[in-house]
């Protein structure tokens, strides 16, 4: 009986876990928060942006969700403020900040 | 038919590897290891194997290749010793808890400082504690045989965890001693093919490996490992009845020499039992009841065998190739005493740090030794616990 990550839970008994922990699906760190040890945070500028999609294959945490050939904001969830974005954008669409600033 | 040759404990391990034609091995070289990989990649080269030689920069990358390729779904092998062990560390926590059954060949070999290049036991028993099986050699044959029966134990579906096959730096290693080998043929289906249920090369099965796994997880992790260690005493014992059956030797977790009726008796691991073995014989001989147990199996630790195997005893002398630090007394000491606590009559017990960094030990030093316990069985006094053997002292 393999078990799925996301049967799995703070209830379920040694003898029901997977040995070593082993993860018998992908994308399950999308249901976890990476991104809350940003100093920089990347702030989107759709005015400027022409969807060239440049940044969506830079960004080393694919942070950048793509609906219909169309870029929208950050996923802010996963983003850790590199800048990657910001400094590969030709149209200065993306912007680096402080974060709180 | 089995055949007789002569090799050194190296050649033996490397020959066995050939046998099993394993898919990766990941090796850097160290001394005395060094001849294994350097024998394997001449079988490489030859084409008298398969195998994927890896040639890393370190041994952390070696353990690293090992891993991989085992989760991958192969059957990795290594070789090391002493500080290149200790710079697995790391590795060596990451593949046992990953329950990838990597087997290495450790060729025991003190652990610096200073610097030193012979045998004793420091550096496996500083991995004591990582989640790996423990087989240890006292010939180039019980190398060979160890190698031979470690895959099948480690692969067990109960058992699932990497195995670890000792065997004393020089002494064995360089030594050439007469061995019989098993046929090609016989190893192969002894060991047989490995068959993981899940691994990374397999499209249907998409697997990730050694996650992140926080506090409201890993209790339950280690208790997972801590339970195939203890499923591992009984496949242990089961591999080594169907490797009697095809070479007429047999295993236990520890051999018992001359212990029916024995008075006092040692507890050692490694080649030293040889020089043992011959005083207990020599002992015997002038009419004097000693015997001595052979530790084979450290990991997972035979204690309930052990206890029963040492109750006949007055007293025992735990010898210990491996300084623990803890200020009284080695590692094997503080188990094998800890498994006589439960013993209603309970051995008096000493221990003795010896042989380390390649220190001599021979006959009349163990016969000296087996005094001490007539001495320590007949007032009941067992004096000082914790013992150097070997190293020189002020005159007093």
């Amino acid at each position: 009986m393999i078990k799925k990550a996301s049967e799995i839970n703070e209830t379920t008994p040694w003898q029901e876990m997977t040995l070593g922990g082993e993860i018998y699906e992908g994308g399950t760190s999308a249901l976890f928060n990476t991104g809350d040890w940003r100093t920089m945070i990347p702030v989107y500028h759709p005015e400027n942006c022409k969807h060239c999609m440049l940044c969506v294959p830079y960004c080393p945490d694919s942070s950048i969700p793509v609906v219909e050939g169309k870029r929208e904001d950050f996923d802010f969830m996963h983003c850790k403020g590199c800048g990657i974005c910001a400094k590969v954008c030709p149209f200065k669409a993306i912007s680096l900040e402080k974060v709180g600033a | 038919m089995a055949r007789k040759d002569r090799m050194s404990g190296n050649e033996a391990v490397a020959f066995a590897m050939k046998q099993i034609n394993p898919d990766v091995m990941g090796a850097f070289p160290i001394t005395p290891s060094t001849e294994i990989p350097q024998y394997f990649s001449t079988y490489v080269a030859n084409g008298e194997v398969d195998t994927e030689f890896v040639a890393v920069e370190s041994e952390h990358s070696a353990m690293s290749t090992c891993m991989a390729a085992q989760a991958a779904g192969g059957r990795a092998i290594t070789a090391t010793s002493s500080a290149g062990m200790a710079l697995m560390w790391e590795m060596l926590y990451v593949t046992s808890s990953a329950r990838l059954p990597v087997t290495m060949a450790l060729v025991n070999r003190a652990l610096t400082g200073p610097i030193n290049i012979n045998n004793d036991h420091s550096d496996s028993m500083g991995a004591r504690d990582s989640g790996w099986i423990q087989l240890y050699a006292e010939t180039n044959q019980e190398a060979y045989d160890n190698f031979v029966q470690a895959m099948p134990i480690g692969e067990n579906k109960e058992v699932r965890l990497p195995v670890m096959v000792c065997q004393d730096g020089f002494i064995t290693s360089h030594a050439v001693e007469n061995i019989e080998l098993l046929e090609d043929e016989t190893v192969k289906k002894f060991v047989g093919e490995y068959e993981p249920e899940h691994y990374l090369l397999k499209k249907e099965n998409p697997l990730a490996v050694g996650p992140y796994d926080i506090s409201n997880y890993y209790m339950e992790h280690k208790k997972q490992q801590a339970e195939a260690m203890k499923h591992a005493k009984p496949v242990i014992l089961e591999v080594a009845r169907r490797f009697e059956e095809i070479s007429g030797r047999s295993y236990g977790f520890f051999e018992a020499f001359e212990m029916e009726d024995a008075e006092v008796a040692l507890v050692l691991i490694g080649s030293s039992a040889g020089t043992a073995k011959e005083t207990v014989k020599q002992l015997r001989r002038e009419g004097k009841k000693v015997g001595l147990v052979k530790v084979r199996v450290f990991r997972p630790f035979p204690m309930e065998e052990l206890a029963e195997a040492l109750k006949v005893v007055k007293a025992v002398a735990v010898m210990d190739k491996a300084e623990s630090f803890s200020a009284c007394g080695g590692p094997l000491f503080a188990e094998v005493r800890s498994a006589l606590y439960d013993l209603e009559n309970r051995p008096k017990a000493i221990n003795y740090v010896y042989g380390l960094g390649g220190r001599d030990i021979c006959v009349e030093d163990f016969a000296m030794i087996y005094d001490q316990l007539f001495e320590i069985g007949r007032t009941g006094v067992a004096g000082e616990i914790y013992r150097h053997f070997g190293q020189r002292e002020q005159e007093v």
